[in-house]
């Protein structure tokens, strides 16, 4: 569990991060999400017990990271941001010096180091040097060590960041199999990662929470939610089509996209639209290529809400 | 306690990944034989001695101990490595002393590598063994102290070369705080009480004693003294700037 109060970080003249109050409980992933310079590092490096709050606390299971550091970064796997590592190093040798470092010895140790160097597909770059690998070879690496201790509590800054799509993949399924027992935040500005690994979604701007909710809680607020879009067949029915839907009773406007055929009835707020535009196809003979129901942009409502 | 070794074992093992560790030990070898022989005149004077070996010593470490200490914090900071190790179950001081555990380390294997000198001073003649052990402790310790030195300097940037021409410029003035160059910027205005404590930091003073073989508690209590500061202020300034 993870829980902060009132967290804020003030520099000379620049307060990067302003009253920050949440608690993430174990089950939950909660996405952390900002624009860049949001605050959201700063907040993670507070929490980590990296940098220390001008004002506000911070605490992992119920310890203060300022009072008992000891015992919140035991219980804490972090992944800070850029997965810094010792270049040096190999691969096997860096997660050896982080498993001493947390003190596991004995089988413990060599099933937890085989068990993330399977899990994350390390094996075959063991024995090479940090700095020779690819970026998303090294962001492996730093997740590694993350969970090297299977901790309760996960932070994970921009985990996926520098991955292809199928790594990508990769570590949203991990993720998504830790999540049951564990409390993880992951900071992110990527929003697909949202829907699909968080339960949870705060978003930051200007270092204030400007946003609090579930995925599907927050692209309910987009004007986009319970849109329809249609595609057409024949370039001739267009216009036909864009006023008929804009005559709808329910429509509050029509949005056009004239090359690609394709028009997006926004509903008035609570409305339904489905059935009436699936009827007005129907009724005026339109010749559709798609049909579909949005269920809201996230990104459209990122913008609103942290410009 | 045992942290501390951890770092310092990581730390040791990343000197000698590189060739740095071993171009650093040859270069401290060679320099070290060129004072003795030709400079320090090791043969022309003919006494069974080493004399000439160690009174060179500090001004061997005001350049090579601040190319060891350069990249002890600065090349944390840089990459950012800083940040995973003191995310760790560690404290601050375990990874200060760690570090430092580790350049004083590799300083005393540079500093064996010369028993060849020693070998080379019993064979000619029948020196004061007792005398050379007391001389290698001094300098041991003195390099201690250039080490803390410049670890706190590595503290204070993430440039390593920033950090190399501070710490040189702050063991040059720790060299030579008892001789006028230094002396005489604090006269024109600093009370006489002042002046004298500046002067009694000098490290060749104190090294001066150590180096004929007498180990007095107060030299030794001095460099003692200097490493501890210097690592506080190491630990202090990292506190601060570690996230900059």
């Amino acid at each position: 569990m993870i829980k902060t109060e009132r967290l804020t970080k003030r520099y000379d003249t620049l307060t990067a991060v302003d009253n920050v109050s949440f608690e993430a409980r174990p089950g939950e992933v909660l996405g952390f999400l900002g624009p860049n310079g949001a605050g959201k590092t700063t907040t993670m490096r507070m929490i980590a017990g990296f940098i220390a709050p001008s004002e506000g606390t911070a605490s992992i299971c119920g310890h203060d990271i300022e009072r008992e550091p000891l015992a919140a970064k035991t219980l804490l796997g972090y992944l800070p941001e850029g997965a810094p590592s010792y270049g040096e190093m190999s691969v096997r040798g860096f997660l050896e010096f982080i498993a001493d470092l947390r003190g596991l010895a004995g089988a413990v140790r060599r099933t937890r180091l085989q068990h993330v160097i399977e899990r994350l597909a390390l094996g075959a770059v063991a024995a090479q040097t940090i700095d020779t690998l690819s970026k998303g070879f090294r962001r492996r690496v730093g997740i590694a060590q993350a969970i090297l201790h299977d901790p309760p509590v996960l932070i994970l800054d921009e985990p996926t960041d520098g991955l292809d799509p199928n790594q990508k993949h990769e570590v949203r399924t991990l993720i998504n199999e830790m999540a049951a027992d564990k409390t993880i935040v992951v900071s992110t500005h990527i929003l697909e990662e949202v829907a699909a690994v968080c339960t949870r979604a705060i978003i930051i701007a200007h270092g204030r929470i400007v946003a609090d909710d579930s995925p599907q809680g927050l692209t309910a607020r987009s004007r986009y939610h319970n849109a329809v879009s249609l595609r057409l067949e024949r370039a001739e029915q267009f216009a036909a089509a864009r006023a008929a839907l804009a005559a709808l009773p329910q429509v509050d406007s029509v949005e056009a996209d004239e090359a690609g055929l394709r028009l997006t009835a926004l509903p008035r707020t609570g409305a339904q639209l489905l059935a009436d535009v699936n009827a007005l196809a129907a009724r005026s003979g339109l010749a559709l290529q798609a049909l579909e129901l949005e269920s809201g942009r996230l990104d459209e409502v990122f913008r609103s809400i942290t410009t | 306690m045992s942290h501390v070794a951890t770092i310092t074992k990581r730390e040791l093992a990343g000197y000698f990944a590189t060739p740095v560790a071993y171009v650093f030990i040859l270069i401290f070898l060679l320099l070290a034989s060129a004072f003795t022989f030709y400079l320090g005149g090791f043969y022309e004077r003919g006494q069974a001695d080493l004399a000439p070996f160690f009174n060179f010593h500090p001004w061997l470490y005001l350049f090579l101990i601040p190319a060891i200490s350069m990249r002890l914090w600065a090349e944390e900071r840089k990459s950012g490595s800083v940040e995973l190790l003191l995310t760790q179950p560690v404290t601050l001081w375990q990874a200060v002393l760690g570090k430092f555990f580790a350049a004083w380390a590799f300083t005393a294997l540079a500093l064996a590598l010369t028993f060849p000198v020693w070998i080379t001073v019993n064979y000619l003649g029948s020196p004061d063994n007792g005398v050379i052990l007391a001389a290698y402790i001094g300098s041991l310790l003195m390099a201690g102290a250039f080490l803390a030195i410049g670890s706190c300097m590595s503290a204070l940037t993430r440039n390593q070369v920033v950090a190399f021409i501070l710490a040189v410029v702050v063991c040059f003035a720790f060299l030579l705080a008892g001789f006028p160059l230094v002396l005489d910027a604090f006269r024109a205005w600093a009370p006489q009480p002042l002046i004298d404590a500046i002067a009694s930091l000098s490290f060749l003073t104190h090294f001066e004693s150590i180096a004929k073989g007498v180990l007095d508690a107060r030299d030794l209590l001095y460099f003692a003294l200097t490493m501890a500061f210097f690592l506080i202020a190491t630990a202090i300034v990292l506190d601060v700037r570690k996230s900059e």
